[in-house]
């Protein structure tokens, strides 16, 4: 099983220094206003803000009242004070990092300078052993659709905070636009600082844009983890599962990491495997608890002592865990997911694409969710590079039928960036196309226009796909409790595009022969060396997600690292799943 | 001693940006023209990366080491940027709108009043030269007076800065392409509103259409700040719109707008949908028999197709609720229509309504069940309904593919399907299993008992 730690691993840094780092900053900070004081925290920051300080340490710091914050009323608050005459002093604490922008916004409502800013530079927050967060949902938007580069140099910062806390990096890889931008914001930030000379605790860093791949993260997850992000949606490392996981009537929240026993064994397994694990779990869990009969009052108290506790607490968890699974099973045994899996398949192999087609338009006409009708069309775009013509506008008209047609500016951001497009017939091809189209009868012509344009798509993702050989031949049988490569994370049908690029450059220790892939991902590669080592650091490679990762690519690298005896560990501006990737587009409210 | 030679080149910087303002011949630009040097763009090579990245290491080594070689010197510029690299190229290629050509510079020698500090090198790679009176007077300007580099990294560190000083156009754009090509956006969006409120909004426009990365982030500014009025954006606009009517007359004001052919009819579909759901909306007497959970309005298409599908069945096509007057209206395809109006008299357990969605007459009068959509999907439908059994049997055995026909058929408990399939493919062996599942003397028991007696049949197994 993908649990059992490997012997020769690497060991990892201790992340929790960063948020001791975090958690001294935010009290000096308050400590900056002495006396009693209220705290309006924004919704977003609520969650990481809890993963670092509890209300005992903000009331230890005379922190009296809490309040959420939405946009704007602290500018209001300020006002209304101020013309009710009332004297109060403000702080606003701005994190990871203050923007110009706020600034001119309290300038022109007349508050600046009534009330005074600050920064914490939360950086990273980090949500496991291996997993780090920047926890910038926005990030993605903000970067590859909106085109506003405000987070290149926080994403700069994070990596040189790390740094500076855990020592040099000896290579850095990186493909995309924004890495290369973030790489160099690093540099920047690294020649005005002062220079460590310590013994790098990483070997090699990757740093990959989210638009490099974005088929990875559109398709089913079926990993145990990624499968709970999906259903459930894990938030800051927690989930909330409600009544009909935890049979009572209340839900219950958990943390989600590898403190958790049986969670740490079973998340990056594929989920046929999970329940036959659970009930094996369970019986051994009897087994224990059977140890009781026939002991004596010493046996009795040792026990009690020693094993009962871990016992219960594994039992707690392991009744969740088989809960989740259950209600998950549930949903996902029905018909219909099986049909999208299918598709989604399918899509990926590039094989029965007017079945897949007439599929999407009949979920899209059944009015069923929004955002898989959604997803299923991005994945038909990106794979098919673009729709053809008369697919996408009828496509895009059922789909404003079905569900309002203010999703016109949603298409229009799937457009911009590439997710869902219409194919622009080739001039050529067109030419000959009415060449032969004169020598066979009218029926014949309408074939004819769909395999010339289908010959028109410049296919990258299908010509990449076989370059690299991400999708498996099909007919081979798939042990998946033997997994034999990354495929396993979405059931031997398909290697993220993402971890391939990365297995390959750190295989060839950089670009060198890929250069027909980087071609077809529009260049923007790079590799530098920084420093020689040759300690064990060497194993531990640092991977930069710029816009978001899911857990199905964590869980294929944590098996990479497993194959290849390093570890990895994760940066990403946020977890990211396909729900979350498209609700970041959408623009169908106000 | 290296913060005094710093704050010298700084003072230099000022000295040549006036001077040469003084000086400006925009007409005579023959060095630039011939100048190698490019403007920055993003798909350049990767070797402009490096580059970029080797000449800071080269500056940096310069401004700590005293003895460097002249000819390394030489590719610094006068502000300290590398010769060549991206942000030096930026601002080379931006002012030459407004530098003068070298020759009308005085001549004279710079070695003695700068001696052999790192700035006076930087001079003499670009062949200016300083007359030292006018140095000095320079020298006496504010010591505000900073260069768009130094401003811009004082930004981006969040040190105090000034941009009044940036006050001709050539100058707010030197600053504004230094803030680009540091990468930080959050120092080019400053500077944008710098220029939002010392420039004309048509000045304004006309430079940012040259740089894609500054126009973007002012477009997601404006866009933050609630101020822009983009052609799609206006369109969003209407989603603020509380109140039915001043919605559908804003979204009556947007048909004119400039929108792409495809957008355009999609548009106004929108208004023609809003419209008609007022008027549904209005005649509102049919809930006192179906008390309904929620309005129509703003609700998409198809959700207005059911609800007409669902009250206003059977009407004439002449009026606005009726459901074919919706379908021909909003150009919905067969296979949609049937979707939806299937959904609907399902739910309402009409199930005569449901056959004569699917009946089509031939020539002979014989009637004859089509549907565009699969018929295992109309029982899947049928079925979340709550259908009989008579009727879901009667769908399943319109099921083309005879593996989904079996699955339905036994999913759905439509014994008389199943028997049939059995007896038609021979099984004789799958009748005995099914049998044991059945209730003993059913008609369905009898009927298999039936099948296995007679000795007509030639079982297979």
């Amino acid at each position: 099983m993908a649990h059992t730690e490997w012997k020769d691993a690497p060991g990892l840094p201790d992340f929790s220094l960063l948020k001791r780092l975090a958690r001294d900053q935010l009290i000096f900070l308050l400590e900056q206003l002495p006396g009693k004081k209220d705290l309006f925290i924004d919704a977003d920051l609520m969650s990481p803000l809890d993963r670092i300080a509890n209300v005992t340490i903000l009331k230890q710091h005379e922190v009296d009242k809490l309040y959420k914050v939405e946009l704007k009323p602290i500018v209001n608050l300020v006002n209304a004070d101020k013309v009710a005459g009332r004297f109060r002093r403000y702080k606003i604490i701005f994190t990871p990092q203050k923007f110009y922008a706020c600034e001119t916004v309290l300038e022109e409502q007349g508050v600046y300078g009534d009330v005074t800013t600050d920064e914490w530079n939360f950086y990273i927050l980090p949500l496991d052993d291996d997993i780090l967060s920047l926890e910038l949902p926005e990030f993605f938007r903000d970067n590859f659709l909106e085109g506003d580069q405000r987070w290149v140099t926080t994403a700069g910062s994070a990596l040189r905070l790390l740094q500076s806390v855990y020592g040099s990096f000896s290579k850095v890889y990186g493909i995309g636009r924004c890495a290369k931008m973030v790489y160099e914001s690093w540099r920047e930030l690294m020649e005005d600082g002062e220079q460590r000379t310590r013994q790098p605790e990483f070997a090699k860093v990757f740093l990959v844009d989210r638009d490099v791949d974005f088929v990875t993260p559109l398709c089913s997850q079926v990993v145990y983890e990624g499968l709970v992000d999906d259903l459930f949606r894990i938030k800051c490392g927690s989930v909330e599962f409600g009544p009909d996981v935890t049979s009572s009537d209340k839900s219950i929240k958990v943390m989600l990491n590898s403190q958790d026993k049986v969670f740490s064994e079973i998340r990056n397994e594929h989920f046929s495997n999970v329940f036959g694990f659970l009930s094996q779990k369970a019986k051994n869990l009897q087994t224990a608890y059977d140890k009781r009969r026939g002991m004596d009052i010493q046996q009795m108290k040792a026990f009690v002592a020693d094993e009962l506790k871990g016992l219960k607490q594994e039992h707690r968890l392991l009744s969740l865990h088989i809960g989740a699974s259950e209600s998950m099973m549930k949903k996902k045994t029905k018909q219909d997911f099986q049909e999208l899996l299918k598709t989604e398949h399918s899509l990926l192999e590039g094989f029965e694409i007017r079945e897949c087609i007439t599929y999407i338009e009949e979920h899209i006409n059944r009015q069923v969710s929004m955002i898989d009708s959604l997803r299923l069309l991005c994945l038909l775009s990106i794979t098919e590079n673009g729709l053809l013509s008369k697919d996408y506008r009828s496509l895009k008209a059922q789909y404003l039928q079905s569900y309002g047609i203010e999703h016109l500016l949603t298409f229009a951001n799937l457009r911009q960036l590439g997710l869902l497009e219409e194919q622009q017939a080739g001039e050529t091809l067109t030419v000959m196309e009415s060449k032969v189209g004169k020598l066979v009868n009218d029926k014949t012509v309408g074939k004819l226009t769909d395999a010339f344009s289908s010959l028109a798509k410049k296919s990258n993702f299908r010509a990449l796909s076989k370059r690299l050989a991400l999708v498996p031949k099909s007919g081979e049988e798939y042990d998946l409790r033997v997994p034999r490569d990354m495929a396993y994370v979405f059931s031997g049908a398909y290697i993220p595009l993402s971890c391939k690029l990365i297995e390959q450059v750190l295989e060839r220790d950089g670009w060198t022969g890929m250069e027909e892939v980087t071609r077809m991902l529009n260049g923007q590669e790079f590799a530098v060396t920084e420093a020689r080592s040759k300690t064990d650091a060497q194993r531990i490679v640092l991977v930069m997600f710029l816009g978001g990762c899911t857990f199905s690519e964590i869980s294929a690298l944590r098996f990479l690292g497993k194959e290849r005896g390093c570890r990895f560990i994760v940066v990403t501006t946020a977890i990211t799943n396909s729900s979350r990737l498209l609700e970041a587009l959408l623009d169908n409210s106000a | 001693m290296d913060k005094q030679r710093m704050k010298l080149q700084l003072h230099l910087c000022v000295c040549v940006c006036v001077f040469q303002m003084t000086r400006a011949k925009p007409e005579d630009d023959e060095y630039w023209n011939s100048s190698k040097f490019k403007a920055f763009t993003f798909d350049d090579e990767d070797d402009e990366f490096s580059q970029l990245k080797e000449s800071k290491r080269a500056v940096n080594s310069i401004l700590v080491d005293e003895d460097e070689d002249e000819d390394d010197v030489e590719r610094v510029s006068w502000s300290g940027e590398p010769v060549g690299s991206i942000s030096w190229s930026v601002k080379e290629t931006a002012s030459s709108i407004r530098s003068g050509s070298e020759q009308s510079f005085p001549k004279i020698d710079t070695t003695p009043s700068l001696s052999k500090q790192g700035s006076g090198y930087s001079l003499s790679s670009l062949s200016i030269v300083v007359d030292s009176p006018i140095w000095f007077c320079l020298c006496s300007l504010s010591k505000d007076d900073l260069s768009p580099e130094e401003t811009v990294r004082r930004m981006q560190k969040g040190r105090p800065f000034s941009l009044e000083k940036f006050r001709s156009l050539q100058d707010k754009l030197l600053l504004l392409d230094e803030a680009v090509a540091v990468y930080d956006g959050n120092v080019i969006t400053a500077v944008l509103i710098f220029l939002k409120k010392s420039l004309s909004k048509e000045i304004l426009f006309r430079e940012l259409m040259a740089r894609d990365v500054a126009l973007r982030h002012y477009v997601h500014y404006l866009k933050e700040m609630g101020e822009q009025k983009l052609l799609l954006m206006h369109y969003k606009e209407h989603l603020n719109i509380k109140d039915e009517g001043r919605r559908r007359d804003f979204l009556k004001s947007c048909l004119s707008l400039p929108f792409s052919q495809d957008d355009a009819t999609h548009v106004q579909d929108h208004y023609t949908l809003l419209e008609r759901q007022i008027i549904i909306e209005a005649d509102a007497e049919i809930f006192k028999k179906f008390p309904r959970k929620a309005s129509i309005l703003n609700m998409p298409i198809i959700t207005t197709l059911y609800y007409s599908c669902f009250y206003h069945y059977g009407e004439s096509e002449g009026t606005f609720s009726s459901p074919s007057n919706i379908r021909k209206t909003f150009r919905i395809s067969e296979k949609q229509y049937i979707l939806t109006a299937l959904g609907a008299r399902a739910k309402l357990k009409s199930w005569f309504d449901v056959d004569s969605l699917f009946n089509t007459k031939n020539w002979l009068g014989y009637t004859k069940k089509k549907s565009p959509i699969g018929f295992h999907r109309v029982v899947d439908i049928l079925h979340k309904n709550s259908a009989p059994v008579q009727v879901l049997q009667e769908y399943v055995n319109l099921i083309d593919d005879p593996d989904l026909k079996l699955s339905g058929a036994l999913k759905y408990k439509c014994h008389d399907v199943v028997i049939n399939t059995y007896r038609d493919l021979k099984d004789r062996q799958q009748l005995i299993v099914y049998r044991e599942k059945l209730e003993r003397d059913s008609p369905e028991y009898r009927k298999i008992q039936e099948l296995l007696n007679n000795v007509q049949i030639r079982w297979k197994n």
